[in-house]
């Protein structure tokens, strides 16, 4: 679990990534994508390190237009940092 | 016959090796960095050129590659904490067009020393450090980021340096900004850029786009002074001190139950006991050493007493030499309370950003404080908010808290069943490990 790393088991998977200074805590990702993002105790958001599945793709896109805060992003590719 | 002047007989090359042609002498022995004999002044621009000899005058294509090479050679590593190669941060810059260099000696941790030691003992060494790393990147500027107590001494010495010359490296000196996350690599670039000493998002790099979106090579001061005395005697000599895979010395923070608290030179390897002699030894029984740095790791005394000061040596222990800090805990005091006291102090620095940190930590902070009181058993959940606060800011600040929790757990786990008990070994009323009073935000 990662807010931020862009590190995936999956190489070639795209990586959802939070801007944790961005993010705060509105939660609708993880309404928007269980799959994928789960809520710590504060609230805010923890992401899947297993980067997202390919029939989950078209879900995670529509879940990083949908952050108030453009705090969720995409990382496509294999390694981000 | 005429008597070395104090102080410098120990720097006569008498019976060492000669000189490299083209450079200057090289001292041996320790210390390479502090003054042979502390007088508590800046190291006078006469006196540095005296110990160390001239700075070699302006780089050719050629010799920059050679002295790059030189860096590479040498095995420098970060001296601020994460010991990161130094030839892979000033080659990555070299590439980027117009970088600055900036020297940070923010020192923003309240247990530690050595980089406010290196700026007021030795300014000169950092100035020759951060102008070569200019020289090599082909920077213009140099920013030293000077602890409000150095920025006398560095000033006083960057004057002492005359005008810069027609297409010369111009040296700024700035007065760092408090607080503990100020002396994050992003937190400097914020502050000199923007006045708010907070980290900003890890994306992009400063190495790409830093200060004014400039390429910026960010140093430790420390890692500065040492790269200044690769550049005048090479790096043979820098790892004729130190182990063969960390080579070269390091200035080290002692403090708590010894008899002399000080700041120390030492090679990189030095066993752990040694480093406490040089500090006057132990003032009693220890039960523990905190080693790194407040986002460093306990270790148990009797585990560690014997192990080198160096990544390796200490890597058995969980710990590392990180920014060089030697917390020596006695037996009398309660590492839970220590460790709860710290950790306070790093939820309250929290620059408040990013919420797994202004939160998280808070939340770990409360419960190491009911461990430390010994409340009901609080563990489960302590464990459980660990690992959701590890990783999840934008900078390392909530990770070296986790990190020092871990390793507390671990190494007072005899501690935490007496708390649990509701008994605790802790009789010594004064706290051991500083921490400054929360700020206000």
């Amino acid at each position: 679990m990662t807010a931020g790393s862009g590190r995936s088991r999956h190489p070639g998977r795209p990586v959802l990534r939070v801007d944790p200074i961005a993010c705060a805590g509105r939660g609708l990702c993880a309404e928007l994508l269980p799959e994928l993002i789960t809520l710590d105790d504060w609230g805010f958001p923890m992401v899947a390190d297993r980067g997202v599945p390919p029939h989950l793709a078209a879900d995670a896109r529509a879940t990083v237009k949908a952050c108030p805060l453009l705090a969720l992003g995409l990382d496509r590719g294999p390694r981000a940092t | 016959m005429t008597r070395a002047p104090a102080g410098l007989a120990r720097y006569t090359t008498a019976g060492q090796p000669g000189p490299v042609p083209g450079r200057p002498a090289a001292p041996p022995g320790l210390p390479r960095l502090l003054p042979v004999v502390p007088s508590g002044q800046p190291t006078s621009l006469a006196a540095h050129l005296t110990r160390y000899g001239p700075r070699a005058a302006g780089l050719t294509e050629r010799s920059r590659a050679g002295l790059l090479r030189e860096v590479q050679e040498s095995g420098l590593t970060g001296r601020g904490g994460a010991a990161f190669p130094a030839f892979v941060k000033l080659s990555t810059v070299a590439d980027g067009r117009d970088p600055v260099v900036i020297a940070n000696g923010t020192e923003g941790e309240p247990a530690s020393a050595k980089d406010k030691v290196i700026l007021t003992t030795g300014p000169h060494l950092v100035l020759d450090g951060a102008v070569l790393a200019a020289e090599l990147t082909g920077a213009r500027q140099v920013i030293v980021v000077a602890h409000r107590n150095a920025v006398a001494a560095v000033s006083a010495a960057a004057a002492e340096r005359g005008r810069p010359g027609r297409g010369r490296v111009r040296i700024t000196v700035r007065a760092a900004a408090e607080g503990f996350v100020a002396g994050e690599a992003r937190a400097v670039v914020n502050w000199l850029e923007h006045g708010r000493p907070v980290p900003t998002p890890a994306y992009p790099r400063i190495f790409e786009r830093g200060l004014g979106g400039a390429p910026t090579l960010l140093h430790n001061v420390e890692t500065l002074a040492h790269l200044a005395l690769i550049g005048r005697y090479g790096a043979a000599w820098f790892r004729s001190a130190g182990t063969p895979a960390e080579p070269g010395s390091m200035l080290v923070t002692v403090i708590g139950a010894v008899r002399e608290p000080s700041v120390l030179e030492i090679g990189l390897g030095t066993p752990v006991r040694d480093i406490l002699a040089l500090a006057g030894g132990p003032a009693g029984p220890l039960q523990a050493v905190l080693l790194g740095g407040y986002f460093g790791s306990w270790a148990r005394a009797e585990e560690v007493a014997g192990q080198p000061f160096s990544a390796a040596g200490l890597a058995g222990a969980g710990a590392a030499p990180g920014a060089g800090l030697i917390a020596a805990l006695p037996a009398d005091a309660c590492g839970l309370a220590e460790t709860a006291r710290v950790v306070r102090y790093l939820a309250d620095s929290s620059a408040g950003q990013c919420g797994p940190c202004l939160f998280g930590l808070d939340a770990v902070a409360g419960q190491v404080e009911q461990l430390a009181r010994g409340g009901p058993d609080g563990l489960p959940l302590l464990r459980r908010w660990l690992g959701q606060v590890e990783r999840r800011g934008a900078c390392a600040h909530p990770d070296g808290a986790v990190r020092l929790v871990r390793s507390a757990l671990r190494v007072f786990a005899a501690e935490l069943d007496q708390h649990n008990r509701g008994w605790c070994c802790g009789t010594r009323p004064d706290p051991v490990l500083p921490v400054q009073p929360r700020r206000d935000r």
